[in-house]
Parts: C-alpha cells; structure tokens; sequence
C-alpha cells in the first residue's frame, strides 16, 4: 500500500492483516447482494427477468446466495418471443424446476397469433417484446423487476440507475433520473409505476465469466464452442433455423461457434471459437478486442441510439 | 469468498472539471490507452468524429464521444447525466463516474463523489484555478473523498514547460490547505496527447511523480481505510427465517428448521464468531454464533461483505436495526443538523415535511430550520432562509421516530442520508449529519 500523502495516515508500525481488502469480484457480488436484499425488503411483489442469458443466471445465482437457506422469495419471468434457441428454453425449464421457483412467460407468439401486434418486415422480434413484457408486469402486479442489465454493455446503459423508476407506460426519462448517491436506494413510486433493478450494474463482461468460473455456475450449452450450420450475414455467424433461414445468396457452412449473448436466433450472431470450457471462455474475452453488444447483436447495429430508444419505450 | 494478494481489489473514483477543460477527453484517453476501448467502439467514434468533422489532425478522434451516452448529449456537445465507466488493470478494477461539469454540477458531483475512493479535478493549465475548481474541491471536502488528485490539463500547449505548471501546482497546495483537504496529488497532463496519463512522459522530466494510472493503482481504497479502523456497524436489511421453503440445495431441511439469521451489508468495520454485539434499538447484547455467506460459513467479514448474521440469543429485531460492536452502541437520535445537498429544483424551506432515508430505516422527519447556505469559494456559512437546487447548506431536523445516526466524519455510512419527498417519492437531497443535537 504506497500512502503517500493521503488524509488518514496508518500508523507505520501496525502490520497490514493478511487479504483484508476485499477482492474485486467478491466487492460487486456483496454490493449485488445487498441490491437484491434490499428489493426484497421493500417492495411487494418483486420477479427477475430470467431469459437463460448469462447476466439473468448470475443474477439468480445472487439472489438464492442471498437468501440461503431459504429459497428465492420470488418468481421469474421470461418474454418469449418464439425465436428463442430451444436449447436456452429447455435450460430455462430446468433450472426454475431445480430450484423449486414459479416461471412466468409472456408469449410474444400470442400476440402476433391474435393480432395485438405485428410481424416486423426485417423479422427481428426484439422490438416486440416491450409490450408483452409491459403486460406481464401489470398482470402479475410486480412493483420491482429485477434485471441482469450491465452499464458496460451499452452507452445508454451506462447511465441508468441501479433501481430506475419507470412510469405508468413503463418508460424511461433518462434526463429525469433520481440521483442515486452511497448505497442508498430510494424506490418510492406511486401506483401505476414500477422500478427496475439492476443489481449487477457495475459488472463487467469478465466480471461475470470469472464469477461464473468461480461459482461453478451452469449455463446453456451455446456459450460454449460447438459445431452448427451458419451463414455470414452483416459480418456475424448465423444459426440456421426455421426463423432464420439462409437468403439464396448466402452461403451455408458448418463452423465451430459460440454465442457471446443469448438473444433471438434471428437477431443473434455466434463467434468463431474454440472455447469449450468456462475457463477459455475467461482466458477468449480477456483477450477480445470486440465488445460482446457489437459482435454478436444485429439490433444494436442500427443507429448509435438503439439501445437509448428501446429503453425510453419499457424495454429492459 | 476469499482474497488473495494476486486478485485485483475495486477502486471507485470520480472526475470532475468545468466545461472546456478537457475531461471526456482525458476519460476517454484513460479507457484508451488502458485498453478498455474495444476495437468495434473505437471504430464507432473514429466514424462519428469524422462524420461531425471533429478538429485537428485527419484521423483525430473526440473522445468525448466515448462517454456521452445519450442522444441529446452526442447532438449538444454536452454532458448531462453521470456515466459510469469500467477498466481494469492487473492490479485493480476501476468503477469511474464521470461527472458533467456545467449543468447542475453539484448534484451530479454529490452523485459521483459519495462513493468515490478518490475525486480526479481537471484544471486547465492555461486557466489554473477557478471559480469552478473551489466549488468542486468544497463538495470533495464536505463529502471527505480520501484522495484528491488535481490534473493539471493542456500542459502540451505551455511547451511542457515547468513555469507554467509550478505556479498552478503552488495554487491548488495554497487551496487544499485553505478548505480544509487532504494534500492534493498534482500532475502535469495532457489528455489530448497522452503525457503523464499511463505512462510518465518524457516531455515532462522536471515531474518525479507517479502518472494518473499509477497513482490510481496504488491509492488506499476507502474500505481498506474503514475496515479495521472502525467499530461493527450492520444494518439489518431483513431476517431469514427459511420455515418450510429452505433451498434446493439444502441437504438436510430439518437441519434448518430453527435457523433465523440477520441479513445485511456491513456497513463498518470486522465481526468475527464468537464477538460480543449490541442491537440498536434497545441496546441487548448477546454473541456471534454464525457468519453466513450463501451456504459458506465464514469465521470473520468486514466492510463492505454482504453476510448473514446469527446470534445466540432470540432477539426481537427487524429492518431497521443495527447490530454493532458491543461498548459501541449508536445512541438513539430525534434531532440533529446537517449539510443538505440541495437537489431538487423545488426549494427546501423551514416546516417541509420530508421523508429520511439512511441505512436500511426510513421515517418522516421535519425541517426545523435552514441555518444557512454554504459560500463554496470561502465555505463560509451566509444567511439563507431556503436551499435552492444546487445550493449546500446547513439545516436542523427533528425525526418522527429515534433513528441511530452519527457524525458523518465518524462513520460515513451511519451519517449519509437521502431526504425523500413524502408523496412524490423524489429524492430531494443528499444529506451528511454534522452534528447529532438529541
């Protein structure tokens, strides 16, 4: 510890106890834990967003830490949209079952089924999962929704509260934000209105890989390297599938894949790996010089303030 | 959870500057030349610069375009909101809060530098100290940010000389005596081409002083400070009492059935099994039998562990309650004054009835009095008879119910506040208890 010319001076003759400065990781999974501790205390009916994703299972690794040995006090809820990798809803399925949780799903497939919206002309549902997820909320009353939303993964991100109030239509006023100052967090809101809480806001892309290494932490298997058939589309892998057929100029190859993030099959790209282990996984992204939103997510692409529209509109 | 000497530790830290001095451009150099800027960003920033025709050089790149996140900002030019930042090195994972420095900048620097471990101010070397570098060097000291580095921008454009930066280092000495700091560490810099940020630079060789990384790599965190230098305090967010619906992964449930442990953060100081503890309120003592993280038992946690506590006796305690280092109880308070960091644009007047938040308590309070606006050239105290948004001042409140606050000098965490509108539910002001009265 170099103290040059700080305030408070330790005397130089005490010895510095052995590991007493908290590691990186364990700071943010107490700070994570502390978040989700305090939703819980004062909010009625709180449920994560559970989507399969890795940052939504680190989430809900926190919170059945925070609460063992009791079980999580609180659902999941999950916006299918009908595109979702079948691998990532049979992990989903599994793992709200081994921990004895109730799921909730808002089905955009409903909606499009009856008419309460429609198909987009680009195919991407993700724009469309605003309203179901907006429903969802109103139906099962949950003044507080938890989400696993990093500020390092987009610009707009990066200036969002760690419990964010959102209005009657679920928006976000990001020049109207409560200023949220030590680790004190004021959730007060009225009827109609909800927050939204992202307990690992200050995690980084790495944060989690190592946390999920540490914690030994199941995951779908598309996180990891595997063979499938792709096509190369706005220069990001594509999965071959029903809803994400190869136009007749693309050409279809078999490539060994991993998926950065788990989003839609039709809006979600895979990377070129070998990492087949968490352990590469760390070692792949300690290294990349892609940030994961920009190599693997086509929605993001659009304008410098996709992630900004999306979220002002009730997204996540 | 453990610790190693290998792991990096979490530093938090804040910048701060007026506008036109440089600092997204010093923020986005420090990501930069950290390598935390990511090949896909750069070439995102490097299309914009070129699109908006930003100056200098063919290629030159605005790093400012880095950390302005939202549209209204990137199209004015400015900052609004504070932006949070990640980069680490091996040593340590750093969480910046780039705090704006023009619009409403009190409320956005309180935000900022409340958790910071050290406050960066950038001043330009031109210009030396101003108007806006007191201001944000008072809201460093009323806030007690352990370390305050000054960095001296734009030396580029004095040729690197020495004369230029010497008078503006004797400057910022001669203030950080007169507010009342810590000895500021001042660095000659410039954001634009690079000196003295990582590397020390070799057109500076008259400065033997440490870079900015370096600086931030060696700094003490605030934890490491108030881990062992003072007494247990743990605010209990709620009790765990798991009756019937134990875990998946509990092996054996009727193991559990009795188990009742008191959850919360450690807000000061070390408990270790076995230590002797007093709850507040009521004062009962009783002993440490458990020190719960997930299904880990731990034999000692500090500031700031999330853990669960279990202690020997049956106590009757909830929310709101503290659980700290026996001789050491926080005495019970209705009225106390404080420094109110005006946020809202509605003014806080005498008689408002307002909501206090601290620690894991929330209870309605009353403001008796506004004792006084703070003059932050001077820190001066001038008569006032409401806050406006922005303002810092002095004011008396009396609570509804006892609550265990202290001087925010003795225990930052105990002595932080949020004052709350009762109906609304907007976060007013930031508040530090100066003096506890009753």
């Amino acid at each position: 510890m170099s103290e040059t010319t700080s305030v408070r001076v330790e005397p130089a003759d005490t010895p510095t106890p052995a590991g007493r400065s908290l590691s990186a990781l364990d700071a943010l999974e107490s700070e994570a834990i502390h978040i989700i501790r305090e939703v819980v205390a004062e909010f009625e009916r709180p449920v994560l967003l559970f989507s399969g994703g890795k940052d939504s299972v680190v989430v809900l690794h926190l919170a059945a830490k925070a609460f063992w040995p009791a079980r999580v006090p609180f659902p999941v809820l999950h916006v299918d949209t009908g595109h979702n990798f079948p691998e990532v809803i049979a992990f989903r399925d599994e793992t709200v079952a081994r921990l004895g949780i109730r799921l909730e799903v808002a089905s955009v497939q409903d909606y499009l089924d009856d008419g309460r919206l429609q198909e987009r002309a680009d195919g991407t549902r993700n724009p469309l999962q605003t309203q179901p997820l907006l429903d969802a909320i109103a139906a099962g009353r949950h003044d507080a929704v938890f989400g696993g939303a990093r500020r390092d993964e987009d610009k707009a991100r990066a200036k969002e509260r760690i419990i964010s109030l959102r209005d009657e239509f679920g928006q976000w006023d990001p020049r109207n934000q409560r200023p949220e100052l030590w680790d004190l967090y004021n959730g007060r809101h009225t009827v109609g209105q909800h927050v939204r809480a992202f307990p690992i806001s200050n995690w980084t892309e790495l944060d989690v890989w190592r946390y999920l290494e540490r914690e030994q932490i199941a995951l779908p298997p598309l996180y990891f390297a595997h063979e499938r058939e792709v096509y190369l589309r706005d220069g990001m892998w594509r999965a071959v599938s029903d809803v994400s057929p190869a136009r007749a100029d693309e050409v279809i190859e078999s490539r060994t894949v991993r998926y950065r993030t788990v989003g839609d099959m039709s809006c979600t790209g895979a990377v070129e790996s070998d990492a087949a282990s968490v352990a590469d996984v760390v070692r792949e992204v300690a290294t990349s010089t892609l940030t994961e939103r920009g190599a693997t997510r086509a929605d993001d692409r659009i304008s410098e303030a996709a992630m900004e529209d999306r979220k002002k509109d009730g997204y996540f | 959870m453990t610790s190693t000497a290998t792991e990096s530790t979490l530093f938090r830290f804040a910048t701060a500057g007026s506008v036109d001095d440089g600092k997204s451009t010093l923020v986005g150099r420090l990501l930069h030349d950290s390598k935390a800027i990511l090949a896909d960003q750069l070439e995102s920033v490097a299309r914009t610069s070129a699109e908006r025709g930003f100056g200098g050089e063919p290629g030159a790149i605005d790093f400012a375009l880095l950390t302005d996140g939202l549209r209204a900002e990137r199209e004015q030019g400015i900052t609004i909101d504070v932006a949070y930042r990640y980069f680490s090195t091996g040593r340590r994972s750093f969480i910046l809060a780039d705090c704006p420095g023009h619009v409403q900048y009190t409320r956005n620097m309180v935000t900022g530098a409340a958790t910071a471990d050290a406050v960066i101010v950038l001043i330009d070397a031109r210009k030396g100290v101003l108007e806006q570098t007191r201001r944000h060097l008072a809201v460093v000291q009323l806030l007690r940010v352990p370390h305050v580095i000054v960095a001296v921008n734009k030396i580029d454009l004095l040729d690197y000389a020495e004369a230029a930066f010497a008078p503006v280092a004797a400057e910022v000495t001669a203030l950080t005596r007169e507010l009342g700091l810590p000895e500021a560490h001042v660095i000659p810099v410039s954001a634009l081409a690079g000196d003295n940020i990582v590397e020390r630079s070799a057109n500076t060789p008259w400065y033997q002083g440490p870079s900015l990384l370096e600086l931030l790599e060696t700094l003490t965190s605030l934890d490491e400070l108030e881990s062992e230098l003072e007494a247990l305090r743990m605010p209990v967010q709620l009790v765990i009492r798991p009756q019937g619906a134990v875990a998946h992964d509990v092996d054996d449930p009727e193991q559990f059935r009795d188990y009742r442990a008191f959850a919360g953060r450690i807000a000061s100081g070390t408990v270790r099994l076995g230590d002797e503890v007093q709850v507040f309120p009521g004062g009962a003592t009783t002993t440490v039998v458990g020190i719960d993280a997930g299904s880990a038992r731990l034999e000692a946690a500090s500031a700031p562990q999330s853990v669960s506590l279990r202690l020997a006796d049956e106590l009757d305690a909830a929310r709101g309650a503290v659980i700290a280092a026996s001789g050491s109880l926080p005495v019970a308070r209705r009225e106390f004054e404080a420094s109110v960091f005006q946020l809202d644009p509605r003014p806080l007047t005498p008689g408002a009835r307002v909501l206090v938040k601290t620690g894991t308590s929330t209870v309605q309070a009353l403001v008796t009095s506004i004792d006084g606006r703070r003059d932050l050239t001077t820190l001066g105290l001038d008569p006032a008879d409401r806050l406006e948004a922005n303002d810092i001042g002095q004011v008396s409140l009396k609570l509804s119910a006892e609550l265990p606050l202290e001087a925010y000098a003795d225990h930052r965490r105990a002595g932080a506040f949020l004052v709350i509108h009762p109906q609304d539910g907007a976060t007013l002001a930031a508040a530090i208890v100066t003096r506890p009265v009753a």
